[in-house]
């Protein structure tokens, strides 16, 4: 198994959806301060879809090409198609099942994810 | 054949049988075990295991003279004045705990306990826990952006109010070997009680209590080529009598009644319940196998493979070393960042060619704040490693930002 297999990287060198939206609706930032990681998820949410959304942050190259698939995943979706996206997601996004120390730096934006729907 | 550093010494150590390509640069969090200490300690339980003290019966006996006779080995590794001042803990934590809840126990509010910003949270935070229960105030000496302690203003640091000095042998982040000689001879010049945390520097350094002039001296099994679960808190038997028992039960007892009960002089009032058995015995084994290295091969060697490491490092594009440059008074442990490169990134790259070695604080937040980064790449070599090792880190390190620094 490679982290540094071909999507994931490219996710990373060419973040589709880095940036934070302007208008958003809900937020979620999470935080990693073992490692230092760090995302901010923003969504625009209309009539329950989202209509936009876009991240920043910093972190190793899990974190941020998942923050990254996540956020372009989500643009179109309902809030319940947003609701349901879990820890499988993620994995079969990436392509990889990282070992447990790592799977918390895929699962960073997940968790922002989490806390924006929460919040609202 | 003589046991001497280097990669003939691997052939002590059956991970690297088993795993031949390993490159093992994790010795600050806990080193490999060689074949002597799995020995000892399997041929105890085969042949003569069963409870310590107490047992009347023979191989209760011999477990308890092979318990007993690790302490002495204990002992002789750090020269004690006697066995008794050796104190069994869980590891080297547990016996920082023991130092701080107990020393705290004879101080007032407003006294002052000095630390160095290079402590591990295990010399740091039970301190902060001791120093909110008992009002008492903590000082720190700062570091230098080398990473050495900046003594500029140790002489109002230590002070009147100094009651105790609580600081590393050495840094597990920066490598940094601190100045013990200068600064326990001040400490104890005001009257304070000194505590060494030396988990760090049991592996690279002899310890000489005596001769160091502390008071208390901590330091973990498993840093030394011994088992987990078994560490070691030294203290001067004047000291130790003084201090109240810190956990109860059986062991540490004197005479018990239902209501109440009397304690058993050092080490066994600090030693509550069944103890670590076939641990002892394995560090018994370590640390006499250290001594058969001898201290003076193991610096020789570790001062040269510092060297070559030093030198290989700071050639490293991007290469942010935490911690002193130059390989006087520092241990081969590195730190580092690498420009571009998340440090969980420079492992997990890392750990593809087979080379181990730790991402994140190492168990110092503070230090890693004081030096802006939330973590840090850390490369700690041990007496096994070798110059190949280096050149597979730092070949690593070069994939490293060849795929990933933009």
């Amino acid at each position: 198994m490679d982290l540094y297999q071909q999507n994931i990287m490219d996710y990373y060198k060419h973040p589709r959806k880095q940036g934070l939206p302007t208008g958003a609706t809900h937020r979620g930032d999470m935080a990693n301060p073992l490692c230092g990681d760090k995302i901010d998820l923003h969504l625009v949410m209309s009539g329950g879809t989202v209509t936009k959304a876009g991240w920043e942050g910093e972190g190793c190259v899990l974190s941020l090409a998942a923050a990254d698939m996540l956020a372009e995943y989500l643009q179109g979706k309902s809030e319940t198609e947003a609701g349901a996206v879990d820890q499988s997601w993620v994995k079969k996004s990436l392509g990889v099942s990282p070992s447990p120390s790592r799977l918390k730096c895929a699962l960073l934006a997940l968790e922002a994810l989490q806390k924006a729907l929460a919040k609202n | 054949m003589a046991l001497q550093p280097g990669s003939s010494l691997k052939e002590a150590f059956p991970v690297f049988a088993h795993h031949r390509e390993l490159v093992f640069l994790d010795n600050a969090a806990s080193c490999q075990k060689p074949v002597v200490v799995l020995e000892a300690m399997d041929k105890l339980y085969r042949t003569s295991y069963a409870n310590v003290h107490r047992g009347v019966y023979q191989i209760s006996e011999a477990a308890t003279a092979q318990f007993e006779g690790a302490r002495q080995d204990v002992a002789r590794f750090i020269n004690a004045a006697s066995a008794e001042e050796v104190i069994f803990t869980r590891n080297a934590t547990a016996a920082l705990n023991v130092a701080a809840a107990s020393l705290a126990l004879g101080l007032k509010a407003g006294d002052e306990v000095l630390l160095t910003h290079l402590e591990h949270h295990a010399n740091l935070v039970p301190w902060q826990e001791a120093a909110k229960r008992h009002q008492l105030v903590l000082k720190f000496i700062p570091v230098t952006e080398e990473g050495r302690l900046d003594l500029s203003s140790i002489d109002e640091l230590i002070n009147s109010r100094t009651k105790v000095l609580a600081i590393t042998a050495t840094s597990n982040v920066t490598g940094t070997v601190t100045e013990l000689d200068k600064l326990i001879p001040k400490a104890k010049a005001v009257g304070a009680t000194v505590v060494v945390d030396a988990a760090q520097a049991a592996q690279h350094l002899p310890l000489d209590v005596q001769a160091l002039g502390c008071d208390l001296l901590a330091f973990s099994g498993h840093k030394v080529f011994g088992p987990s679960g078994i560490g070691v808190l030294w203290g001067r038997m004047e000291l130790l009598s003084s201090l109240p028992p810190f956990e109860f039960g059986g062991n540490m007892i004197q005479e018990v009644s239902y209501e109440s009960a009397s304690f058993a002089p050092p080490p066994a009032r600090f030693e509550a319940g069944t103890p670590p058995i076939a641990e002892a015995v394995g560090l018994g084994a370590a640390v006499k196998f250290i001594q058969q290295i001898g201290w003076g091969a193991i610096c020789d060697y570790e001062e040269g493979l510092t060297r070559y490491a030093l030198e290989k490092l700071v050639a490293v594009p991007g290469l942010r070393l935490i911690g002193p440059s130059t390989p006087e008074a520092r241990a081969p442990v590195f730190s580092f960042v690498l420009e571009g490169v998340h440090p969980h990134d420079v492992a997990s790259i890392l750990d593809g060619v087979g080379v181990a070695v730790r991402a994140g604080h190492h168990c110092a937040m503070p230090l890693h704040k004081r030096f802006g980064l939330p973590a840090t790449t850390r490369a700690s070599f041990t007496i096994y490693n070798t110059e190949e090792d280096v050149n597979a880190l730092v070949s690593g390190l070069a994939k490293a930002r060849q795929m990933l620094a933009l």
